[in-house]
């Protein structure tokens, strides 16, 4: 009962203290939030379920040009803008789930790459709505709750982003421990068995995806509000696949992997690319590495890997 | 009729004849054997009794309603439940969350996802007694892949009488397990609910001998013959095709 809580609470401590100690950098920080709620998103999907995928970033665009759009032509209201965007990805993953549900490994990886590969090119055809590769411009988020009005400095942008990826790592804290959550565990580990005791694999799976979706829809929307602006990268490979590493170097499975690694991989990427633009990424390749040989289970699984080794047990990180 | 009832049943996959022409019939409280050669066709009889394959032809009944058309997943519901030869568990569960999901899903409760896994006290003691009948409770908070093979197979078995089924057919239950070990599962299938329905699939005659009161004998797809264990043991053309072999 007691250790979530106080993970939970040095994570919220940790991301106050960020707010005073990096008051320059709230515009990066925020966007570490955000990638946590994408990266959250992609380990229910894939951590809890097992459910590969390379392709999360079609939902986080599908949430991003829908509040966008939604901002400037219907209401500029920031919260309903997130569950428009928290629709938008969840109805793009119901119907493309419905179909990739149905497929497994190599061809299930591939099919999800080619749904945001087809988003990218409609929101690109579509320029006279989308602004096609110039990006939606003109995104004027109202102020949150009617009180605190977005700020040009990112005070307001980066409270709302944590107040929004806080209610997300709650909620998928206990979805998490639900029934629901097992059930996802158990079709990761054995879906025979799980078609075995009476459970429509396919639908649970269709249901997971979605529900996925929708939050990556969240975290899409939230970037298209705080950053005014929508791009085409928004559909693209390189955030499906950053938002992988990402919780591949955390540790899948357990949502504070999600979280750290989300945090480590930015702030490597922030400082390593600010040193050498050119180089970074074999820092970045070097870190992955070293966590899949020595800690496979990720970062997260650090203090129970480190004791094991103390405790002379078994293998670190199994 | 009561029970199950499996008429003309037959598969074939391409050209190769996997179940011919198969009647068979399981009552409430039965305790059956099904024998045969490897490559008899038994698993595969018990995957088309259960949905994981879909006949090639005949019918099968369950309490007089023909279930051809449900899916595995339906048939679970209606109380048609297998183990399987091969252990197919979850395997870095522990026990009892393995046993958990079984009893979530048939109560219905495996979609909700806003309360606790393990917040049910009727379903938390269901499962407390299921480790308990099959002697687990040291295990119950390991993952199961830390457990012996044995126990592993006296999982394998649990799980599938949490779903409460009524007709249960266990795919060589001892199947990998040392012989010192297999009265731990003869033991296990004499423990079950007298009312089910059981059908044990088994090479090991010493458990078929114990546990069966009807042994039916199937040869590349065909069922030889069906009798008491006294007649199936003095058969002599069963002696010849199959107890006289590796298997006696
Ligand atoms: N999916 C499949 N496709 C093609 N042939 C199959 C398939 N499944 C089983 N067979 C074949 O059907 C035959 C019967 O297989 P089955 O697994 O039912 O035998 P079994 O009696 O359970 O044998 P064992 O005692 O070895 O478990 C075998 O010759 C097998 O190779
Ligand atoms: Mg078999």
């Amino acid at each position: 009962m007691t250790r979530p809580f106080v993970s939970a609470l040095v994570i919220l401590i940790a991301a106050v203290a960020a707010f005073f100690l990096f008051p320059y950098n709230l515009a990066f920080l925020t966007r570490i939030l955000i990638m946590i709620v994408l990266v959250l998103s992609l380990d229910l999907v894939l951590g809890f379920a097992g459910i590969a995928t390379l392709g999360q970033a079609a939902m986080y665009g599908a949430g991003a040009y829908a509040a966008g759009l939604f901002a400037i032509h219907v209401w500029a209201d920031p919260v309903a803008g997130l569950l428009i965007g928290a629709l938008a990805g969840a109805a793009l993953a119901a119907l493309s789930g419905a179909v990739l549900m149905r497929t497994q490994g190599l061809t299930l990886i591939m099919l999800t790459i080619a749904v945001a590969q087809i988003c990218a090119e409609i929101a690109n055809r579509a320029r006279p709505v989308t602004g096609g590769a110039d990006g939606l411009r003109g995104i004027r988020p109202g102020k949150v709750l009617g009180i605190w009005e977005f700020d040009f400095i990112g005070i307001t942008g980066y409270w709302y982003a944590l107040a929004i990826a806080g209610l997300v790592f709650a909620a998928l804290f206990v979805i998490g421990r639900s029934p629901f959550g097992l059930s996802l565990r158990g079709i990761h580990e054995s879906p025979a068995r799980m078609e075995a005791i009476g459970v429509s694999v396919y639908r649970r799976r269709l249901a997971a995806y979605t529900l996925g979706g929708g939050i990556a829809g969240i975290a899409g929307a939230l970037s298209a509000q705080i950053t005014q602006l929508v791009s085409l990268e928004a559909f693209s490979f390189t955030l499906s696949a950053e938002a992988l590493i990402m919780l591949i170097l955390g540790g899948t499975g357990r949502l504070y992997g999600a979280v750290l690694g989300t945090v480590i991989f930015m702030a490597v990427h922030h400082t390593a690319a600010a040193n050498d633009p050119f180089n970074w990424l074999f820092v970045i390749g070097a870190l992955v590495l070293a966590v899949v040989f020595f800690l496979p289970s990720g970062i997260a699984a650090l203090p129970t890997s480190l004791k094991r080794l103390a405790k002379g047990g078994r293998h670190a990180g199994s | 009729m009561q029970g199950l009832e499996v008429r003309g049943l037959s598969k074939h996959f391409g050209g190769l004849v996997v179940s011919e022409n198969i009647d068979f019939d399981l009552k409430p409280g039965a305790r059956k054997a099904l024998i045969g050669p490897n490559g008899a066709g038994k698993s595969t009889f018990a995957n088309l009794v259960t949905g994981i394959l879909t006949p090639s032809g005949g019918t099968i009944r369950f309490d007089g309603e023909d279930i051809a058309g449900l899916d595995e997943a339906q048939r679970v519901k209606r109380g048609i439940a297998k183990t399987f030869q091969i252990t197919t568990l979850f395997p870095r569960l522990t026990v009892r969350e393995n046993l958990r999901l079984p009893v979530l899903e048939r109560e219905g409760l495996g979609r909700r996802m806003f309360a606790r896994a393990d917040s049910n006290r009727a379903i938390e003691d269901e499962i407390a007694a299921l480790i308990d009948q099959f002697d687990l409770g040291p295990l119950a908070d390991r993952p199961v892949l830390d457990l012996a093979y044995g126990q592993q197979r006296l999982v394998e078995m649990a799980l599938s009488l949490a779903l409460k089924p009524r007709v249960l057919i266990l795919d060589e239950p001892a199947a990998g397990v040392p012989s010192s070990e297999t009265h731990l599962i003869i033991e296990a299938i004499e423990r079950l609910p007298r009312e089910l329905a059981v059908l044990v699939i088994e090479h090991d005659m010493d458990l078929v001998f114990r546990v069966a009161t009807s042994i039916v004998v199937l040869v590349q797809g065909r069922i030889l013959t069906e009798g008491t264990p006294q007649e199936i043991a003095t058969n002599a053309r069963v002696r010849e095709l199959y107890l006289g072999g590796a298997h006696g």
